[in-house]
């Protein structure tokens, strides 16, 4: 979606929905992701537990689909040239891959259950943080969906890190599969603490998140016995639209109804 | 031959009093019960498939929340209902076992094919819908863990029905494309349905025993019967039709008159030859084989953390 800019206040109220659209597509994304283990668990109860998050992720996407949507349907109309109104629907489903603005850790394949669970545990740890500091956004309706989301995410983030200790300090062959997970994610990890012309609150912000979470990832690693990687390359252009080719391939399935039948209720 | 253990098991059934897992039952009760459970459970289970299937496609955000809620539910039913069967001193595992090997039985609806999103609405409204026809009357089953699971799988059975007629009533008051796509499901789903209450009384051998041991209240062919009559009137509401062209109302009988089922086809489903039984088997084969080193590393991490 371009948005033409046209003052100072839309100027704000843009790099806000494209804020809000960041944080919903993420959430969407590796919502989708975690949703196809549903019928595929390593164990009925793990089944359902990844299911129920999944399902908070679907339901983060949705609020911040939606209020993206309420703030771009104020905008005059000449300064979007996406369809209007705008609904999260119209925002999850009609919306081509390099609209996206997801971080890449989110769209890539599930993998095996160490690099599932490890990239939820790279995931909520970021969104832990970054949640918490969007409780005292100036935006209550932002404040509001990340006091409720950080809930979940605390949920989350305490499954994850269990997961990652319980392979870590499992048997050989977990600990192994634990390590190839770690070496696959970590090239896209710093990506998250990129900084880019949309993020709110402050960008020195995203310094301190990316220092808790790195104190939070050395220590769920000292406890797992797992080794912290070198440094590496990262790869990073998620949030400007440039994906992975994981991503269109999601759309394409997530988008085929919507796409295949216009404008139809279902 | 009839014992005295016998005599008095029959007379606690025959004044509703519940049998739990410590009470002394017949080993023939005892068999049935857990056959009958697990069968359940592997119902459960493995109907996650066809609608998980479409989870990643679903049209709406909402529809996917609500789908991936359902199939959730789904799990949570399999897992009230392992439990239950484990009370009567099988495991989780070994049950597993029976199902990964074929031994095992599961609902031969779930070995039909989902081919749009209309399918989805079906399976709510036909397949959830007889399910709870079936399932009701197991709320009262005697034996007591059994009866408690049921109890909860319905309530949320009923949720799972309202969404699948919610998903049709859409597609009915939608486009010509839409309309078409809900019909083609209904036809392709009604035959399977009406089988799910299994075959005709005078083949349905282990009823009577089941029924005398009220582990079972109604015939096959009452519930058949009923659920008929419910979806006859209920299609109307839809704005679609029945595949049935002898689907007619008896004033005498009061009911629908409905066509002859074709039993061959489903014994041949039963029988593992429907369109799907393999890539079902194979799913869930697949999963408990990939989960296996993670289940192994669980049961390491816990023993090491007991010791220390
Ligand atoms: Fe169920
Ligand atoms: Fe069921
Ligand atoms: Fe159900």
């Amino acid at each position: 979606m371009r948005l033409n800019i046209c003052n100072g206040t839309q100027k704000f109220m843009l790099n806000k929905i494209e804020f809000l659209l960041h944080l919903a597509d993420n959430a969407l994304i590796i919502g989708h992701r975690s949703s196809e283990w549903c019928a595929h668990g390593p164990v009925l109860e793990q089944d359902i537990a990844i299911s129920n998050i999944a399902l908070d992720y679907i339901g983060q996407a949705r609020n911040f689909y939606q209020y993206a949507a309420l703030r771009l349907n104020e905008l005059p109309p000449e300064s979007s040239v996406f369809n209007l109104p705008a609904t999260e629907d119209t925002l999850a489903y009609l919306r081509d891959a390099n609209d996206f603005k997801n971080h890449l850790i989110t769209e890539l394949p599930n993998g095996d259950w160490a690099f599932t669970t490890l990239r939820i545990f790279f995931f909520s740890s970021y969104q832990y943080f970054l949640y918490q500091q969007l409780i005292q956004h100036e935006d209550a309706q932002i404040a509001a969906i990340a006091e409720k989301s950080l809930k979940e995410v605390t949920y989350h983030l305490r499954w994850s890190s269990d997961w990652v200790i319980r392979l870590g300090d499992g048997t050989t062959e977990s600990y192994q599969r634990m390590n190839t997970a770690i070496n696959a994610l970590w090239p896209y990890t710093q990506e998250l603490f990129q900084e880019n012309n949309f993020l709110q609150p402050a960008k020195n912000i995203l310094a301190q998140i990316q220092i808790d979470w790195n104190e939070k990832i050395k220590n769920v690693f000292e406890e797992a016995g797992l080794p912290l990687p070198e440094k590496s390359i990262q790869h990073k252009g998620g949030t400007q639209g440039f994906h992975t080719e994981h991503l269109p391939i999601i759309l394409t399935e997530m988008q085929l109804l919507q796409r295949a039948y216009p404008n139809c209720e279902w | 031959m009839q014992n005295q253990q016998d005599v008095l098991f029959q007379n606690k059934v025959d004044k509703e009093i519940r049998i739990e897992p410590k009470d002394w039952m017949p080993e023939k009760y005892r068999q049935t019960l857990i056959r009958q459970i697990s069968q359940h459970a592997h119902s459960e289970i493995i109907g996650m498939l066809p609608e998980g299937n479409w989870i990643t496609r679903a049209p709406s955000l909402r529809r996917k929340a609500i789908l991936l809620a359902k199939v959730q539910d789904e799990a949570g039913h399999g897992l009230y209902l392992y439990s239950a069967a484990e009370t009567l001193g099988i495991s989780r595992d070994e049950m597993y076992h029976q199902l990964h090997t074929g031994k095992a039985k599961y609902s031969s609806i779930f070995n039909y094919p989902t081919l749009s999103w209309a399918d989805m609405g079906v399976i709510g409204w036909l397949v959830d819908g007889a399910a709870i026809m079936n399932q009701v009357p197991l709320c009262r089953s005697s034996y007591g863990p059994y009866a408690r699971a049921m109890v909860r799988v319905c309530k949320e059975e009923s949720f799972h029905q309202r969404q699948g007629f919610d998903i049709l009533y859409t597609l009915g008051k939608g486009s010509e494309a839409q309309r078409k796509m809900a019909q083609d499901a209904i036809n392709r789903w009604w035959w399977p349905s009406i089988m799910m209450f299994g075959p005709k009384d005078d083949e349905s051998p282990n009823s009577i025993q089941s029924m005398k041991w009220k582990i079972k209240r109604f015939s096959n062919d009452e519930l058949r019967q009923k659920f008929i009559d419910v979806c006859a009137e209920q299609v109307k509401v839809l704005g679609f039709t029945l595949p049935d062209k002898d689907l007619k109302w008896n004033e005498t009988r009061k009911h629908y008159d409905f066509g002859e089922i074709n039993w061959d086809e489903f014994w041949q489903v039963i029988q593992g030859n429907g369109p799907c039984n393999k890539e079902r088997l194979e799913a869930r084969k697949k999963a408990w084989t990939d989960g296996e080193w993670v289940r192994d590393a669980a049961t390491a991490y816990a023993a090491k953390n007991k010791a220390a």
